[in-house]
């Protein structure tokens, strides 16, 4: 009689113990703890220091987080159409700053606007949401500016994408578009420039910042 | 039977009076409009769908005002003018215009010159339509029936099968209990059981089935210990209750959006990001509601509504008068995927370096209702991946010079992650 109790329960212990510890609700435990869990702070974390609670925070106020700079036109209708008018695309038109806007594009504004800029792109098909212009609509005329301006604040109903991109995959987007709306317009491909080598074009983007925004010479 | 029927030529009759009523309200409609200068509406609903949709909803506002009844209110030469440059009516000083154009946080609209008088009167034809009811109601009762339907027929299966085994039971009882009878009627002798050994006492008597047996049962018990402690500290299946019911599978499955679209720091930084509500706000500002297709049987239009309802609240995003409150209340997510502190990962070398698929480590998001965990983030899943996977070369100078000198050493022409050095320790421990 012993060894067969013996028996089931032994069965029945592991058997709960496989099953047992399974909830997909609660997160497994853990052995040593002290390895697992970070003393730094973590991504998204929760901690006391801070004064929200929350380890994510937004940069103070007055500062510039590094590789983020300020821009210089004003999220107004004023300020659209001045960088509409002169702001200019810095990067040089390279076969790799139009392919990196490609793909750059194809994740971010394809899904709306299309993959050939036509503004049927997939949310549009399945009218979730509609009324995305092509890019070579007449009225609005884009331009290097324009686009870069409205990708940085976003305009009407389409959101800012600053949040998603930074400045030089911004003006690579840009690139992109333009060639969109040239090959929608069936005018012939622009010729590429010579290629600048990385440093050369962060060194672009940097100067072209300074010269424009006199927040970041005054710092 | 009959009271069926009645109820049948009843509803039957109401339809046809509602239709009769619908015809004849339309008809009115559009004589009151003048009849002739209101154009096609299917046209018109294709070009508002393109060039008007983005800053006007029909019924509703949005970035500008809710169009259904403009006609009423406007004159159509006005109209004209206004759709193909407002500016230029603003600019001359135009009441209305400066009116309309001040309501609206002096937001410009876009002109269309390139609409003509017939386009702008199949657009108005459109918005002019009156509303049409949701059919949620009787989509609602169908898909109930339907799901009632399902639940009855199983259970009548089920309470059949039950009652068939029964049924079974009790005849073989009652064949046995007659069987027994005509023997005992004929004369026939049942052999009497002898009082034997108890199997217990017999089992412990013979060692070797008692030797055999432990070290079976010590090996079964080694396995399930040994499967227990390796799953310790794993979270493979952790699926947690989420603030904000976040479907994968509409929007990365259904609707296609790529996955860095929000997770975007994936392509650049250590972590992949929860993407802040800014984000989701890039599209729900213009999708308030889910369309009634998007509904399945386990959660409703209403349910994934009030999810939306639910972001509006986070962002202090009011619908009715498309602005921010500024009252804003975070999201807590729970966080499904965390390494422990002791190993180092990186997104960015994985996804933009490498270029590995989301899925490869995530498994199948776009079809997941609720996330999970998929992969079970020990290190034994990382190191047979590293020994499995080639290191992505093309675009990627960085790696030429050591990928030539190593692929010569070991003689391969392609080098794994691990040959490139992806199993030295320090890599993601230190």
């Amino acid at each position: 009689m012993g060894m067969k109790t013996i028996k089931i329960a032994v069965a029945l212990i592991a058997a709960t113990l496989s099953v047992g510890c399974f909830n997909k609700d609660s997160r497994n435990y853990e052995f040593f703890p002290d390895m697992y869990e970070s003393v730094g702070y973590e991504t998204y974390g929760e901690y006391e220091a801070f004064g929200n609670g929350q380890q994510a925070q937004i940069p103070v106020e007055g500062t510039i987080a590094r590789g983020w700079k300020p821009y210089a036109y004003p999220n107004t209708t004023e300020g659209f159409a001045q960088a509409k008018e002169e702001l200019k695309n810095p990067l040089p038109y390279t076969e790799d700053n139009l392919n990196k806007g490609k793909e750059l594009y194809t994740i971010y504004c394809a899904i709306c606007h299309g993959d050939k800029g036509d503004g049927k792109g997939n949310l549009v098909k399945r009218e979730k949401i509609l009324g995305i212009p092509s890019y070579d609509d007449m009225g609005r005329a884009i331009t290097e500016g324009g686009v870069y301006h409205v990708s940085y604040y976003g305009l009407n109903t389409m959101g800012s994408y600053a949040a998603q991109t930074n400045e030089e995959e911004r003006w690579q987007i840009t690139h992109y578009v333009m060639d969109l709306k040239a090959q929608l317009e069936g005018k012939p491909k622009r010729a590429f420039e010579t290629k600048a080598s990385l440093k050369e074009q962060k060194e672009i983007i940097s100067e072209v910042t300074v010269q424009e925004n006199p927040v970041t010479t005054t710092h | 039977m009959e009271k069926v029927n009645i109820r049948h030529s009843i509803s039957k009759r109401l339809l046809l009076l509602l239709a009769v009523f619908l015809s004849f309200s339309q008809l009115n409609y559009s004589q009151d409009d003048g009849g002739s200068s209101l154009g096609d509406p299917a046209k018109g609903k294709e070009l508002f769908n393109s060039q008007c949709a983005a800053c006007h909803k029909p019924y509703a506002r949005s970035t500008g005002p809710a169009l259904h009844g403009i006609t009423e209110k406007r004159d159509i030469d006005w109209l004209y003018r206004w759709i193909r440059n407002s500016a230029e009516m603003i600019a001359a000083g135009d009441a209305d215009a400066i009116a309309i154009f001040e309501e609206y946080n002096e937001t410009p609209m876009t002109a269309f010159p390139q609409l003509s008088d017939q386009d702008i009167n199949d657009i108005l034809a459109y918005v002019e339509q009156p509303k049409p009811e949701p059919p949620v109601a009787a989509a609602g009762e169908a898909a109930a029936g339907a799901g009632a339907g399902a639940g009855v027929s199983t259970n009548i299966i089920m309470a059949a099968l039950t009652f068939v085994l029964l049924l079974l039971v009790i005849i073989l009882v009652l064949v046995n209990k007659t069987l027994t009878r005509f023997a005992e009627a004929s004369g026939v002798e049942l052999p009497e059981e002898e009082a034997r050994k108890p199997l217990w006492k017999a089992f412990a008597e013979n060692q070797f089935l008692v030797l055999s047996s432990s070290v079976i049962l010590l090996l079964v018990g080694a396995y399930f210990a040994y499967g227990y402690l390796m799953q310790v500290g794993v979270d493979q299946g952790y699926q947690p209750v989420q603030p904000i019911h976040f479907s994968h599978k509409i929007h990365a499955g259904d609707n296609g959006i790529d996955c860095k679209y929000c997770h975007s720091s994936a392509r650049v930084s250590k972590t992949s990001g929860i993407p802040s509500l800014n984000v989701c706000m890039n599209c729900h500002k213009s999708v308030s509601e889910v369309a009634p297709e998007t509904a399945t049987e386990e959660y409703s239009k209403e349910f994934y509504d009030g999810q939306i309802a639910k972001l509006y609240e986070a962002t202090g995003w009011d619908p009715t008068t498309q602005s921010y409150s500024g009252e804003e209340k975070p999201v807590k997510w729970v966080r499904v995927h965390n390494l422990p502190d002791f190993a180092y990962f990186n997104h960015s070398q994985h996804v933009t370096v490498a270029g590995v698929d989301c899925q490869k480590c995530h498994g199948p998001v776009e079809e997941m209702e609720i996330l999970e965990q998929y992969a079970p983030l020990t290190m034994g899943w990382c190191i047979e991946c590293h020994r499995e996977t080639n290191v992505k070369m093309e675009g990627n100078e960085y790696y030429e010079k050591i990928h030539e000198e190593l692929s010569k050493k070991y003689g391969v022409e392609k080098l794994t992650a691990a040959q490139m050095g992806a199993l030295e320790c320090g890599k993601c421990h230190y």
